[in-house]
């Protein structure tokens, strides 16, 4: 028997900044990912092969020099599935191997499975095709003038947007475009299929969504579900890159397992990696802005529309999403949105960490401070006027009422805390004589819906073990990419059993222990999954509470859990004294456990109702300088407050906020996916794409957590999630750079900067700025 | 000749022995794919993410001497007589986490983990090293590991906390075991290999290598390899036959005089800009933004020259410090100016059989001003866009010679010769610069790319020489990184 001794410190694990549950295992380089799995006897190496070409039809295909190439044991396209030659998540549109014509550069036209890596890829290069090539649509004005789509547009309306921008005192339109991102995990797309008995199928992926992979690798081989299980133990980095797109090379790993009845492992490189996987969609925006004197906002109009790529992926729901954030922090009395899904010969866009929620975001903050600058106030002055009320102006444009929503005083604190009024004015004043740098500054807010707008999705799975040692076996639907789900939710279950955090097992995400669970993602990977497994747990505490209440003759009520032991009264007995008995008392100490996201409802038809059951906030206050002569910039400082409700781990949260703030920061600065005029993208490695390094993270780095903050709905312990808002954090350093560039016009103009702002971007917006042109 | 077909390193501190080891397996690859050793990764096979980080340990003067390096573009053979070690040494034999490992737990420096491996190796190497706390310092060694879940912030944490120890650790306290283990290779003989009619020869003189590549004129020189190891792990290129010559002890040596500073062509960016920077202040910038600190280990002065490309960090500096570059070969041995060096894109004035043996740097002028500046879409670790250096002499005011090139302008690094015409007899006043920005134009026509238009390209070469006119009126070093916040 287990010996837990009881420790005050351990056994009030909520709350408690415990480190990642792979910490140790991270930097002692004992944590396997999927490559490195101890590799299977006989495993074959598999290696696919992409065709260059944007917009092409098929002619003829030679595939026999690959077939003969050293080392090879199979080449598989299309002919050699046995089931659909498809892997979308959504509407059918995904081919696993491209048929008769290619869509994008990168797209995969068959794979090789050979003794080693090497002789797979080098057979790749043998093949011999014939294309005839099409004029491939690739940018947005390419798919809108051609009317190319992957689904149709999508609005949200409310009040008479056109009126009140007609009568209001101010109006201004004006346009601009953001760019995409790579995720750029660490860890490339991996899978290793492992044929089983009767001809099922163990499948090792990094993934997001193993149900997803369960189910497309199920499809494409023919097979039941229950013929395939998939594990997880962990991703290196997902950020929504491994939602839907991990589920491809499983694919083909589980055909050439199934073909060959032998195991087969493939792992992108990284250039196959940003070629081949979908990425966050480049947008671009024209707005019309009708407001008062004071700058209250009367009525907004904004078109928008997203380069989906060659297939529809999750680009509907992501195009819901930015409608549905376009508001951010903002009562919006009279607005109209619209956004249309381009079709595009480029890879199919993703799930990307906000989920279309960023680019909304980045529109309205661009719009409020356009406004300032055209009434010449300070813009968090416009921010504030606009902010959501508590009891009037509190109805999103979707029609969902904003409660508990404070946003304003958290904003308040900020100010504060970051000095902004001083800093803002010592920067304009120096900035008057200062011909070699320029700086700006900018506080923006975050408001974030937290919920899949697809309301099944917002479901969740547990199933914990209590042993008869009294060590706990915790499963539950959620993966592990970093983002610190595991140990929350081992803290939750060690809280509920009030034991050490080091009884209870974390263990590998497997579909056959937990089914039909939904991706992690959408940031509610705690707060679902800490629901389900504390529904499991409780059911266990329930019949261990009949099972002392029987010893000590008292009510199940009186039994609690206190310091690793089980209490009535004067009765004590240690929890796995109580689980022993409770197993000769033949009661189960195993349960399942399940959470339903509560009072979410949404009619999308209608694009109305509540499909959020809270919202994350936070805010941050960024300041940059910008060199004239070369358009390169720093931030130098950031300031962040950010709402995580009663966090269940501070250290994770902090985490978070600190990295999708860099992360955010990246997709708006330095990180340029740049196609060529063929369709090729030209920055596919980290010698040509650019995130952020250490020394792009300012020295003075300024990160809270809200201490006021409490979710006022009845999540897992109060906590808030908070996977994505943070990322948004990081428009305040777009706004911050504008600011900056906007000084050289004496703070007349507003310029006019696309996203991502590089320094060239920057240095041609001061260029113009200071010629007085902004166009 | 003495020589032998056998490479010889440490692992970890364990001797290790490869006959006829595949001359362009990369490091990472021997230790995934042959030792099963998985904790170093592969995170973009081009030197560029730091996942792969490793530590070489070097003998020299009877101390062990450690360094961060990729290895995900470094071929075994190069281990020859060397340490190395992977994040699976790190740990005490008794299970205790190396200070750098405690720091990275402690301060919550992981989240997917994936790049902590990379990580904990190159501040291994700063621990090591005696790195300094600031921030510019633990920057420049940490800017060639990315990371994209942390935002960093508590990695430089875990830094200082781990670089504030002072507790030797185990490979501090087996250092003169160390170093006997590493004479005990004897590894100072001539590495010849044959690995299925692939070959690889690591000379140990200069006659030795002219003699080998005029019988193997087909051979690839590397020295390095943060190029030619993307060759073969980005372009599967299979390279018949290659001459290592950072085993040519003449070839790695830098010696100042004459007037010159003379650095062998297998030098590493570490040591030759950390000499050269010690003469002209202006290289500092370039330095640390040079490649990263793993490549800057590998990375040698020569092999950037021989490459020639057009936005080679190093070679604008060269081209306007006048630079000589000393050829050799079996047959005579020539010297040519840098700027002749470089004829056009992919073209060097480098004849079959030909190596180059040295880089000489005239040491700085009285009333000489040089100034670099590498401009790029990132701070670290990233090519120019645009990169100019200005060399100049003073006398009374006036600028009496110049000599100005800028790389990512033309296929090759190149001299502004109209700008230079502009600015001599001049004084450098507004008026003056405005002068010479006009001739500049008449010297570029760049090419637009990924890494910039040539709009922009053009814009920040004008805006270069004002900078640099500007650091010489105000005698200020004038930077973006400089500026303050509010």
């Amino acid at each position: 028997m287990l010996d837990f001794v009881p420790d005050k410190e351990l056994t009030r694990t909520v709350r408690h900044p415990l480190p990642h549950d792979s910490a140790v295992r991270h930097v002692t380089g004992e944590a396997y990912y999927v490559d490195d799995i101890p590799e299977p006897r006989d495993l074959l190496h598999v290696w696919p092969a992409l065709t260059p070409h944007a917009c092409a039809r098929i002619i003829s295909t030679d595939l026999r020099a690959v077939s003969q190439s050293p080392g090879v044991v199979g080449v598989f396209d299309a002919k050699s599935i046995p089931g659909i030659n498809d892997c979308s998540p959504t509407i059918g549109d995904d081919p696993v191997f491209a048929q008769l014509r290619v869509d994008f550069a990168g797209q995969v036209l068959f794979a090789v499975a050979a003794e080693s890596e090497q002789q797979a890829r080098d057979a790749c290069r043998q093949a011999h095709i014939e294309y005839e090539l099409e004029q491939p649509i690739l940018t947005i004005d390419d798919a809108l003038n051609r009317e190319s789509y992957v689904l149709p547009s999508s609005t949200i309306r409310k009040g008479d947007p056109e009126k009140a921008i007609e009568n209001a005192a101010n109006r201004i339109t004006g346009k601009f475009e953001c760019g995409g991102q790579d995720h750029f995990y660490l860890e490339g797309q991996a899978a290793m299929a492992i044929p089983r008995e009767g001809g099922d199928f163990l499948i090792h992926s990094s993934t997001q969504h193993p149900s997803e992979v369960q189910d497309l690798v199920a499809k494409v081989l023919d097979k039941p579900l229950n013929a395939v299980q998939v594990e997880v133990r962990r991703m290196g980095g997902g950020f929504g890159g491994k939602e839907t797109q991990a589920a491809q090379w499983a694919c083909i790993a589980a055909i050439v397992a199934n073909s060959t009845g032998r195991p087969a492992k493939l792992r992108l490189d990284r250039d196959i990696d940003m070629l081949a996987t979908g990425k966050r969609h480049d947008f671009t925006f024209e707005y019309d802005v009708g407001f008062d004197d004071s700058g209250r906002i009367q009525g907004l109009k904004v078109d928008m529309a997203s380069r989906c790529g060659y297939s529809a992926d999750l680009s509907r729901p992501i195009n819901d999403r930015t409608l549905l954030h376009l508001d951010n922090a903002y009562y919006l009395d009279h607005v109209t949105a619209t956004t249309r899904l381009c079709r595009t010969n480029t890879v199919s866009n993703t799930a990307f960490r906000g989920f279309g929620a960023p680019q909304g975001m980045l529109c309205i903050e661009r719009i409020i401070d356009e406004i300032a600058c055209h009434l010449k106030k300070d813009p968090l002055q416009i921010r504030r006027l606009n902010y959501y009320g508590k009891q009037t102006r509190n109805i999103t444009p979707y029609g969902m009422r904003m409660t508990g929503f404070d946003i304003r005083s958290l904003t308040t604190e900020l100010v504060e805390s970051s000095d902004y009024r001083a800093r803002r004015s010592a920067i304009r004043q120096t900035n008057r004589d200062s011909p070699r740098f320029r700086r700006g500054i900018a506080l923006t807010p975050v408001k974030f819906g937290i919920s899949f707008t697809t309301t099944h999705f917002n479901q969740a799975f547990a199933l914990v073990h209590v042993y008869t040692d009294g060590s706990i076996h915790l499963n539950h639907g959620g993966t592990e990419m970093g983002q610190g789900l595991f140990i929350k939710v081992a803290q939750v279950v060690a809280e509920e059993f009030s034991v050490p955090l080091s009884t209870v097992k974390i263990t590998e995400t497997n579909t056959s222990r937990v089914p039909n669970t939904s991706a992690t993602a959408a940031s509610s990977g705690s707060d679902v999954n800490g629901k389900a497994a504390q529904d499991a747990a409780r059911k266990i505490k329930k019949r261990l509470c009949e099972v002392a209440a029987q010893k000590w003759n008292t009510r199940p009520d009186a039994v609690k859990f206190m310091r690793g032991l089980v209490v009535a009264g004067r009765n004590s007995a240690s929890f796995a004294e109580i689980v022993k008995l409770a197993q000769v008392s033949r009661v189960p100490l195993s349960a399942t456990g399940h959470y339903r996201t509560p009072k979410i409802s949404w009619d999308r038809s209608k694009m109305q109702g509540r499909p959020f059951f809270y919202f994350g906030t936070g805010a941050a206050v960024s300041e940059v300088a910008v060199d004239r002569l070369t358009g390169e910039y720093r931030l130098s400082r950031v300031d962040i407050l950010h709402d995580v409700g009663k966090s269940l781990n501070p250290a994770v949260d902090l985490g978070q906020i600190e990295g999708g703030f860099v992360q955010g920061a990246g997709w708006l600065t330095s990180e340029e996916l740049w196609w060529d005029a063929n369709g090729s993208l030209r920055t596919h490695a980290p010698s040509t794409y650019k995130i952020p390094t250490i020394g792009d993270v300012p020295e003075e780095f300024n990160v809270q957590i809200w201490e006021r903050g409490r979710n006022q709905e009845n999540t897992i312990y109060r906590s808030k999630a908070v996977g994505e808002p943070p990322l948004m954090l990081a428009i305040s350093v777009y706004s911050a750079i504008c600011d900056a560039i906007s000084s050289l016009s004496d703070y007349q103009v507003w310029p006019k900067l696309d996203a991502p702002a590089t320094p060239e971007r920057v240095l041609m917006a001061m260029n113009k700025i200071q010629n007085g042109g902004n166009a | 000749m003495q020589s032998g077909n056998a490479i010889r390193f440490l692992l970890g501190d364990q001797p290790q022995t490869l006959s006829n080891p595949p001359p362009t397996m990369t490091v990472l690859e021997y230790l995934r794919k042959t030792e099963h050793m998985t904790g170093t990764k592969e995170g973009c096979a081009e030197g560029d993410c730091g996942a792969c980080t490793v530590v070489l340990g070097n003998a020299e003067n009877g101390k062990m001497r450690y360094r961060a390096v990729n290895s995900c573009i470094m071929f075994v053979p190069f281990l020859h007589g060397q340490q190395l070690i992977t994040v699976e040494h790190l740990k005490n034999p008794d299970g205790e986490l190396h200070a750098v490992q405690q720091a990275m737990v402690e301060e919550h420096g992981s989240q997917c983990g994936f790049c902590t491996p990379g990580f904990i190796m190159s501040m291994f190497a700063m621990y090591h090293n005696q790195c300094p706390t600031d921030r510019q310092s633990i920057d420049n060694a940490l800017a060639g590991n990315l990371c994209r879940c942390t935002g960093y912030a508590p990695i430089v944490r875990a830094c200082r906390k781990a670089l504030k120890s002072t507790i030797k650790d185990q490979f501090d306290r087996k250092e003169n075991k160390t170093v006997r283990s590493i004479s005990a290779l004897d590894a100072r003989t001539t590495v010849e290999i044959n690995s299925n009619g692939q070959k690889y020869y690591a000379p140990r003189t200069t006659s030795d290598l002219a003699r080998i590549l005029e019988s193997h004129p087909e051979s690839r020189i590397v020295a390095g390899a943060t190029d030619v190891g993307l060759w073969v792990t980005k372009q599967r290129r299979y390279l018949e036959t290659v001459i290592y010559t950072g085993a040519v002890e003449s070839l790695t040596a830098i010696d100042i005089d004459d007037g010159y500073i003379r650095i062998g062509a297998a030098v590493t960016i570490s040591d030759a800009m950390a000499v050269l920077a010690e003469h002209y202040d202006s290289l500092d910038e370039l330095f640390i933004r040079y490649g990263s600190d793993q490549i800057r280990n590998l990375a040698t002065l020569g092999g950037n020259v021989a490459n020639g490309s057009p936005i080679g960090d190093s070679l604008p500096a060269l081209v306007a410090l006048d630079a000589r570059l000393l050829i050799n070969s079996a047959q005579q041995t020539r010297t040519v100016a840098a700027e002749d060096f470089f004829i056009d894109y992919g073209k060097q004035d480098l004849a079959p059989g030909e190596f180059l043996e040295r880089i000489d740097v005239p040491l700085p002028q009285e009333r000489q001003e040089f100034r670099i500046f590498k401009i790029s879409k990132r701070f670290h670790q990233d090519i120019s866009a645009v990169c100019g250096a200005f060399s100049v002499t003073i006398i009374e005011d006036r600028v009496h010679t110049a000599r100005i090139c800028y790389g990512g302008m033309a296929t090759t690094p190149l001299r502004a010769r109209n700008c230079e015409k502009a600015l001599i007899g001049n004084s450098l006043t507004a008026e003056d610069v405005t002068q010479a920005r006009e001739a500049l134009d008449m010297d570029f026509t760049p090419i637009t790319d990924f890494r910039g238009s040539s709009s922009y390209r053009s814009a920040v070469a004008a805006g270069l020489l004002e900078r640099f006119a500007d650091e010489l009126r105000s005698g200020e070093k004038i930077g973006v990184r400089q500026v303050q916040h509010a």
